[in-house]
């Protein structure tokens, strides 16, 4: 554990702590980028979804992580953006450059515009009025048929900018760039969130609305603008989705989605945008790992390979509550800890991050 | 003109009257106390002053405004700032954050910006870290930076919650039971603190506290309250000495008498 | 079809969504705790009576085979609190919630795996029978479903009002710290409560199951029987069964006068209605948190 002596408020303010950390992910960047000269392409494939969930991930834990907004019904967002997208660019003819800001832009006001109402309730309340939120749209996606092409879906075409195109098959490296730069352009800005007054009023209403409220911060108003940043970034990942994914419907976006979606960023670690990543990688990654584990029991056992309904949304469901039970900080949070060990050797102790018995803070009204 | 004026101010909840009919002034730069049994309506007043509550039946003025249509969070605004009774603050930050909110009304730079973290939002963060850095240096709480709020002792979070109303630069200081659960140095610590908050910084200072020793080595004006009346009000020596206040705590003479009888 | 037999099949499907809007106040009230899972809970109970009758599995008499689901849900929601869920006192609502959710997706994987995915038919004595009331075709199911939900109903208000458990629920439930000073053994009686509340869904999966075929999906009836919790409201038990009846009224009839596809949303955007304009259910009283 390095400590550094701090001799001006810029030491505060940087993106980086240290010099060390600074070259850690420059390091870190570095391998991103040659990625790609070191695996298949399918392997980018998998690589650009995860960084298209990391970036919903990130969406999410504005609102969950920074904001302690539970949102069951981030899912609608995602379909936002992705409609609003792939229509500015059928309908309006417009180009991807601004389809997919615009996208973001509309998902976002849509976000706030439906917090508005919702920024007195709390916990259970708000949790269902979010999934009313993520079900209600998906009926009205079915609703709005000539706009949608209802159950029927929508093909998405290809990213083109300034006449060079992205495609998952026929570009995969060209695609999985543009999909890093975005990424780290989110990464970028919610960095600059958490070091600014906006970023620090959102974490004070996680912690006490009362005295955020006392220090002269609006509840009503800042719990809005949180959604909409969280419902944008969704909208941004969303409209990914639709190019990665070529075809959407309804069903895409459903309500299984968003909470998987709020399952991964706790697994990942709430709070971080290192949680946002593991919790995308454990998201993205899960269906490859049980097919490869299915496949290699299959040489043994000869069992066929039959899908098992529910598998894999079973096992994400275990990973979740052994994490809740014994990790509660997410994978994050033992990455944390296996670094300080290796940071203090010999003297970590195994009591340093137990938690305080906290005592039973009620959310309850009545 | 006094700094706030509470006319008449009543609040009922269901069938309890919390606060009936009081009315006091506060003037500017002064240290007036609030005092009582517990229920008397003492924190209850603050709630009110801060907005929480509406009042059924009065008005509150401050700088000879009625905030009765502000809303909460303008109150910090006006340049009014308080504490809690059981400690409010941010537990899952610094104490340098839970300071830096402090400063919130301060903001001058909006989402855009903070998003793209122009040179602007960055000037400003150095001015409100320099401004936080005079209320550490107030409060002696170099020590305790760049820790979380959930790993500090009692006393310390206290100070904290002190220090970021403090940071909101304020003309009036609400303070609610400063030196409740604080043992006896602390205290003196905060009895030296509101002296301090009230001569050089010049602000005005309304608080609730129980410790009289505290409250007559500090305060300039004391208020009893009981039952949400106004028992008595003068100098900390005049409160203590009332007979209606002696009466309030230890009840009458010879009801007394018919207990024991 | 007519009004009347709208009305009781609203009201039957309704019965079932205030059972388990039930399991979920319950819970909630006691213990603070959301069991997002008590739809599932739901479909567990269903499906363990499915399987101890139908003769395709152990092929018991009904008759006993209820008893012994009721009483197999109930040991499994006290055995779930012991073992999972009192390490969590004390950790925020959400952390809960996502718990019982991460709950459901397990329950409904192992429900699949045991009793496969195709919809399968209770075979119960009183399916598929009819009737007639008032020159009116009604079911028979539909009828029982009611009958037995308003008995539940009366039991239950009894237990809570009369019986020295039941007193001692209500008051941990009001004030945990002195219930606990008062010599109630607070942390059994949450047990015990999530015992209750998976003994009232079996009841409300086996009513369901008897109303027409169960696959492990049903479960998701529990975010319809969720809204009805919060739209009667979330702290009383007889706002639930009032909101499970609302929204079992509201679906076949707005199914019958109003375009399809919007009939589906209708609970859902009451439910929205209610959050904004009444964020705390119809029959709530709120009282602020004290600073």
């Amino acid at each position: 554990m390095r400590t550094v002596f701090k001799t001006s408020y810029d030491a505060d303010i940087n993106l980086f702590k240290h010099s060390a950390q600074r070259n850690w992910y420059i390091l870190l960047l570095a391998f991103a980028l040659a990625l790609p000269f070191l695996i298949s392409s399918f392997a980018i494939g998998e690589a650009t979804n995860l960084l298209i969930w990391a970036i919903a991930c990130m969406g999410l834990m504005i609102l969950v992580g920074q904001t302690g907004q539970a949102s069951l019904g981030h899912a609608a967002f995602l379909a936002v953006g992705c409609y609003a997208n792939v229509l500015l660019q059928e309908r309006l003819g417009l180009p991807f450059i601004l389809s997919f800001p615009l996208a973001g832009l509309i998902a976002g006001v849509a976000g706030a515009l439906i917090a508005m109402p919702m920024t007195k309730l709390h916990g259970v309340y708000l949790a269902i009025g979010t999934i009313a939120i993520a079900i209600l749209t998906d009926d009205f996606i079915v609703i709005a048929t000539p706009l949608t092409n209802g159950v029927m879906g929508l093909f998405a075409p290809d990213i083109s900018i300034f006449g060079y195109g992205f495609n998952r098959y026929g570009n995969p490296v060209g695609l999985y760039y543009l999909i890093l730069g975005i990424t780290l352009l989110v990464v970028l800005g919610y960095r600059n969130l958490q070091r600014s007054p906006l970023g620090r009023s959102f974490a004070a209403i996680r912690d006490s609305e009362i005295s955020a409220q006392a220090m002269g911060v609006n509840v009503a108003r800042t719990k809005a603008v949180a959604f909409g940043i969280s419902a944008g970034v969704t909208g941004l990942a969303g409209a990914l989705m639709g190019h990665f994914a070529g075809i959407f419907n309804n069903e895409t976006f459903n309500i299984i989605l968003s909470i998987q979606l709020l399952l991964a960023i706790v697994i990942g670690g709430l709070g971080t945008i290192h949680g946002a990543f593991f919790g995308a990688a454990v998201i993205a990654l899960l269906p490859q790992t049980i097919a490869m584990g299915r496949d290699f029991l299959n040489k043994f056992m000869a069992s066929g390979s039959i899908a098992i309904p529910g598998l894999e949304a079973a096992i994400f469901g275990g990973i979740l509550i052994a994490f809740i039970l014994f990790e509660p900080q997410g994978i994050y949070g033992r990455w944390f800890k296996i670094r300080t060990w290796f940071e203090l050797f010999p003297f970590y102790r195994r009591d340093m991050f137990r938690r305080q018995k906290s005592y039973l803070k009620t959310e309850r009204m009545r | 003109m006094s700094l706030l004026e509470l006319e008449n101010v009543t609040l009922r909840f269901g069938g309890v009257t919390a606060v009936n009919k009081v009315s006091f002034n506060v003037e500017e730069g002064e240290v007036f106390a609030l005092v009582g049994p517990n229920g008397a309506g003492k924190s209850t007043i603050f709630n009110l002053i801060s907005r929480i509550y509406n009042p059924v039946e009065g008005d509150i003025r401050f700088d000879g405004k009625s905030i009765l249509q502000t809303p909460p969070h303008q109150i910090a605004r006006l340049g009014i700032a308080r504490t809690f009774q059981n400690i409010e603050l941010f537990e899952q930050a610094t104490v340098m954050q839970n300071l830096l909110v402090g400063r919130h009304r301060h903001r001058q730079s909006n989402m855009w910006t903070e998003l793209g973290f122009t040179p602007f939002v960055r000037a400003e963060e150095r001015r409100h870290r320099e401004a936080i850095e005079k209320v550490i240096d107030f409060l002696d709480l170099q020590a305790y930076r760049d820790k979380y709020i959930a790993g500090l002792p009692y006393g310390v979070r206290k100070v904290v919650e002190m220090g970021r109303a403090l940071a909101i630069e304020p003309r009036l200081l609400l303070l609610d039971e400063p030196a409740s659960g604080l043992s006896v140095e602390e205290t003196q610590d905060v009895a030296f603190w509101v002296e301090d908050i009230k001569k050089q910084m010049g602000v005005t200072v309304l608080m609730v506290e129980h410790d009289m020793h505290l409250v007559s080595a500090v305060s300039d004006r004391v208020l009893a309250l009981a039952d949400g009346k106004m028992l008595s009000l003068g100098t900390p020596h005049e409160v203590q000495n009332d007979p209606k206040v002696i009466e309030a705590y230890i009840g009458v003479a010879d009801e007394h008498q018919e207990v024991l009888a | 079809m007519d009004v009347l037999q709208l009305i009781v099949s609203g009201l039957a499907n309704g019965c079932v969504y205030g059972l388990v809007a039930m399991g979920f106040v319950l819970i909630y009230k006691a213990t603070e705790a959301v069991n997002f899972a008590q739809g599932d809970f739901m479909m567990l109970g269903a499906f363990i009576c499915l399987g101890l009758t139908n003769p395709q599995f152990m092929g018991l008499p009904f008759w006993v085979s209820v008893p012994i689901a009721i009483g197999i849900m109930g040991a499994f929601g006290y055995a779930l609190d012991l073992v999972v869920l009192r390490r969590m006192f004390g950790q925020s609502q959400v952390a809960i919630i996502i718990l019982t959710i991460a709950l459901g997706f397990v329950l409904r994987f192992v429900a699949g795996l045991i009793w496969g995915h195709e919809p399968i038919s209770l075979a119960s004595p009183i399916a598929g029978r009819d009737v007639r009331f008032l020159g009116v075709v009604l079911g028979l199911d539909e009828m029982m479903v009611i009958a037995v939900t308003v008995v539940l109903t009366v039991v239950l208000y009894f237990y809570f009002n009369r019986t020295k458990l039941g007193v001692a629920m209500q008051a941990s439930s009001q004030n945990q710290l002195a219930a606990y000073y008062m010599g109630i053994p607070v942390k059994r009686i949450h047990s015990l409560i999530w015992a209750l509340a998976g003994m009232v869904a079996a009841v409300a999966g086996i009513l369901f199951a008897s109303k027409g075929s169960i696959d492990p999906s049903i479960g998701l009836l529990g975010i319809k029987a969720f809204a009805a919790a919060v739209i009667g409201g979330f702290g009383s038990l007889p706002g639930a069964l009032l909101g499970g009846i609302i929204v079992g009224l509201i679906e076949p009839f707005s199914g019958r006068y109003m375009p399809s596809g919007y009939s589906q949303i209708m609970p859902y955007l009451l439910l929205f209605i209610i959050l904004v304009f009444r964020p705390h259910g119809i029959l709530a009283q709120v009282h602020q948190k004290k600073v």
